[in-house]
C-alpha cells in the first residue's frame, strides 16, 4: 500500500512530462496531417479531405520554388562561412589566455541577448546609411554570419571545454608540427562539435525571418514568402515544404548525433584499455 | 624570438576574423541606429538629418507605452509558463530519461526544425473557432458559446510560450543533469522528505538553468511580433510590430530606432539584474575553461 502511495507522484510527474512533451509536438503533428489536406478556399487551415496532390506538385505554387532555392542558398553559404569564422573564435577562447578574453566572451554573448527586430532594425540603418551593398542577397548573407556567429561560437566552445589536450601533446612529441598536429588531431576531435554547430547554424538561416525582413530588399527567401501568403493564400504546399526541410534536419541531426558518438568512441581509445592490451596468456 | 611572438599573436589572429565580422555588421550598426534616432524630418521628400533629436525617445515612449507594456506583461506570462511546462520535463529527462535521454531530448528540439511562420500558423488550425480546443472548452463551459480563443490575448500568448519553450528547456535540462545525484542521496539520508530534498537542493542547484532558460525565453519573447500578427489582432501588437512597421511600412527610421534602442536598453538591464543575481560565468557557460 505505502508503495503504491509513493508511487503516486511518480505517474503524476512522468504523465504530465508526456503531456508537455505532446504540446511540443502537436504543432508538428497537424502540419504533417494538414500538408495530405484538399483545403476548400485559399487557406488551409481547415480539414477538408485527404488529397496526394500538394506532395505530387509541391512547387505548383508560383514563386515557392525561387524562394526555397535562394533559402538554400543563403543557409548553405552563411553556414560555411560562420562555422569556420566561429571555429576559430572558440578555438581562441578557449585555448589562450590573452588580454580581453573575458569582454571578448561577453561581447559575443550579446547578440544572443538582443532581440531579433533590434538586430534587423540596426543592419538596416547601417545598409541605408552606407548606400551600398544594394538590398538583397548579399546583405541577407552577412546578416546571417552575424547572428550565427555567436551561436556557431558557443556551441564549438562547449565541445572544446572538454577536450584532452593530451592528444595534442603526444602528437606534437612524435614530432608533428603545428599546423598537422591541428589537422590530424585537434579537428578531427572537434569535427563533431563543429558539425553540430553547422547544422544549428542551417536550421537557424533557412528559418529566420525576422532579421531577413528587415535586410531582404526585393528578395524572397521561403520564410518571407510563407510570410507574404500568410495575408492572401496559404496551399498546403507550403506545409509539404515545410515537413521537407524538416524531415532533412531531422536526418541530418541523427547523422550528427551517431557521428559523435563514433567520435565520442574513437576519443576514448586509450592504451590503458583494457581491449587493446594483450592480455598476459595464462600459465 | 620570432616562435614566442607568433604564439602571443596566434589567438588574436584566431579572433580578428570572427570578432571582426561581429564589430562591423552588429556593433557598428548600433551606432548607426543610434545616429538614425536622433535625427529628425519626414521620409517623404527631405529625408532625415542629425538634430540631436533626443525627444524622439521621450515621444516614441509616450505614443506606444501601451505597446512596450504589453510586450513584457507577455513575455513575462509566457515565460512564466513556459517554466510551469518546462521545468516537470527537464526534470523527468534528467532523472528518469534513463536510456530514452537522448530520443526525449530531440523530440524537445523538433520544433525548431519546423519553419517557425509554419509552426505559428499551424496553431491557427488548432485554435479555430470550430477547431476541436474551442469546442471541447465550450462543452466544458470555460469558453462562452460565441467566444473564440484566436484573435485573442490567449492565442498569443499560447504562441509565444509554443515558440520559445525550446529555450526554457534546454537550459534547465543542462543544470539539471550536472546534479550530483550524491548530493540528492545525503539530503535523503539526513531525513529529508523527497519535497524538502527537492525545494532545498535540487531547485537551488538548478538555478544557473532556471536564470539562462527565463533569460532566452524572455527576451525573445518580449521583441517578437510574429505571434501578436498572425495569431492576434492590432488590440494586441507588442512593440516589436510597432518597430517593424514603422521601419519597414512608415519609414519613420527615427521613431523605429528609438523604439528599439528601448526595447535593447531594457532588455540588457534585465540580463544585467539576472548575471548579479546568478553570477556570469552560469549565464555565459564559460565554466571550466583554461584559467
Amino acid at each position: 500500500m505505502t508503495a503504491i502511495r509513493r508511487r503516486a507522484p511518480d505517474w503524476l510527474l512522468n504523465g504530465y512530462a508526456g503531456l508537455a512533451l505532446i504540446y511540443l509536438l502537436l504543432p508538428i503533428a497537424v502540419i504533417l496531417v494538414f500538408s495530405f489536406n484538399d483545403p476548400v478556399g485559399r487557406f488551409n487551415f481547415l480539414w477538408n479531405e485527404f488529397s496526394l496532390d500538394a506532395w505530387k506538385h509541391p512547387f505548383a505554387v508560383p514563386g515557392v520554388q525561387d524562394a526555397l532555392k535562394t533559402s538554400i542558398e543563403i543557409a548553405v553559404v552563411s553556414t560555411l562561412i560562420a562555422t569556420a569564422l566561429g571555429t576559430l573564435t572558440a578555438l581562441a577562447l578557449v585555448r589562450y589566455e590573452f588580454r580581453g578574453r573575458a569582454p571578448v566572451n561577453f561581447f559575443i554573448f550579446i547578440p544572443l541577448a538582443t532581440p531579433e527586430v533590434v538586430l534587423g532594425a540596426a543592419l538596416l540603418s547601417q545598409f541605408l546609411n552606407w548606400g551600398s551593398p544594394a538590398l538583397g542577397f548579399a546583405t541577407i548573407l552577412i546578416a546571417h554570419v552575424m547572428f550565427n556567429l555567436s551561436f556557431v561560437v558557443i556551441t564549438v566552445r562547449s565541445r572544446l571545454i572538454g577536450f584532452d589536450r593530451a592528444l595534442e601533446e603526444a602528437a606534437q612529441d612524435l614530432g608533428a608540427t603545428p599546423w598537422e598536429t591541428f589537422r590530424l588531431v585537434t579537428l578531427p576531435l572537434i569535427m563533431p562539435g563543429v558539425l553540430s554547430a553547422a547544422l544549428l547554424a542551417f536550421a537557424l538561416s533557412i528559418d529566420d525571418f525576422v532579421i531577413t525582413n528587415f535586410n531582404s530588399g526585393s528578395t524572397i527567401t521561403f520564410p518571407l514568402f510563407i510570410w507574404g501568403a500568410a495575408r492572401v493564400a496559404i496551399a498546403p504546399q507550403i506545409y509539404v515544404i515545410a515537413t521537407m526541410i524538416f524531415l532533412f534536419t531531422v536526418a541530418m541531426m541523427i547523422l550528427t548525433v551517431w557521428q559523435q558518438r563514433r567520435a565520442e568512441k574513437m576519443a576514448s581509445v586509450r592504451p590503458d584499455d583494457a581491449d587493446l592490451v594483450a592480455e598476459p596468456a595464462p600459465g | 624570438m620570432p616562435g614566442a611572438l607568433r604564439k602571443r599573436s596566434l589567438p588574436y589572429l584566431l579572433l580578428l576574423p570572427g570578432l571582426g565580422w561581429l564589430l562591423l555588421f552588429f556593433a557598428l550598426p548600433l551606432v548607426y541606429m543610434l545616429l538614425e534616432s536622433l535625427k529628425s524630418g519626414s521620409p517623404f521628400g527631405g529625408g532625415f538629418t542629425l538634430t540631436w533629436e533626443f525627444s524622439n525617445y521621450t515621444d516614441a515612449l509616450k505614443d506606444y507605452d501601451k505597446q512596450f507594456i504589453r510586450s513584457y506583461e507577455y513575455a513575462g506570462l509566457a515565460t512564466l509558463i513556459a517554466f510551469l511546462i518546462g521545468y516537470p520535463l527537464a526534470y523527468v529527462i534528467a532523472f528518469r530519461g534513463g536510456k530514452w535521454r537522448n530520443a526525449m531530448l530531440l523530440l524537445v528540439i523538433v520544433p525548431f526544425f519546423v519553419t517557425y511562420l509554419i509552426r505559428t500558423l499551424s496553431w491557427e488550425t488548432i485554435l479555430s473557432d470550430s477547431g476541436i480546443v474551442v469546442s471541447t472548452l465550450k462543452s466544458l463551459g470555460i469558453v462562452s458559446e460565441d467566444g473564440r480563443l484566436l484573435d485573442t490575448t490567449v492565442s498569443v500568448v499560447a504562441g509565444i510560450t509554443y515558440n520559445f519553450l525550446p529555450f526554457m528547456i534546454l537550459p534547465l535540462y543542462a543544470s539539471l543533469e550536472r546534479i550530483d545525484h550524491r548530493l540528492l542521496e545525503a539530503g535523503y539520508d539526513l531525513y529529508g522528505r523527497r519535497r524538502d530534498v527537492f525545494w532545498r537542493v535540487t531547485l537551488p542547484l538548478s538555478m544557473p538553468g532556471v536564470v539562462a532558460g527565463t533569460l532566452l525565453t524572455f527576451i525573445p519573447a518580449a521583441g517578437d511580433f510574429i505571434n501578436a500578427q498572425l495569431l492576434g489582432t492590432p488590440k494586441q501588437y507588442m512593440i516589436g510590430n510597432v518597430i517593424q512597421s514603422r521601419f519597414l511600412v512608415l519609414n519613420d527610421y527615427p521613431t523605429a530606432a528609438a523604439l528599439s534602442f528601448l526595447l535593447m536598453a531594457s532588455m540588457l538591464i534585465i540580463v544585467l539584474i539576472w548575471a548579479r543575481i546568478a553570477g556570469t560565468e552560469a549565464l555565459l557557460g564559460t565554466e571550466g575553461e583554461a584559467r
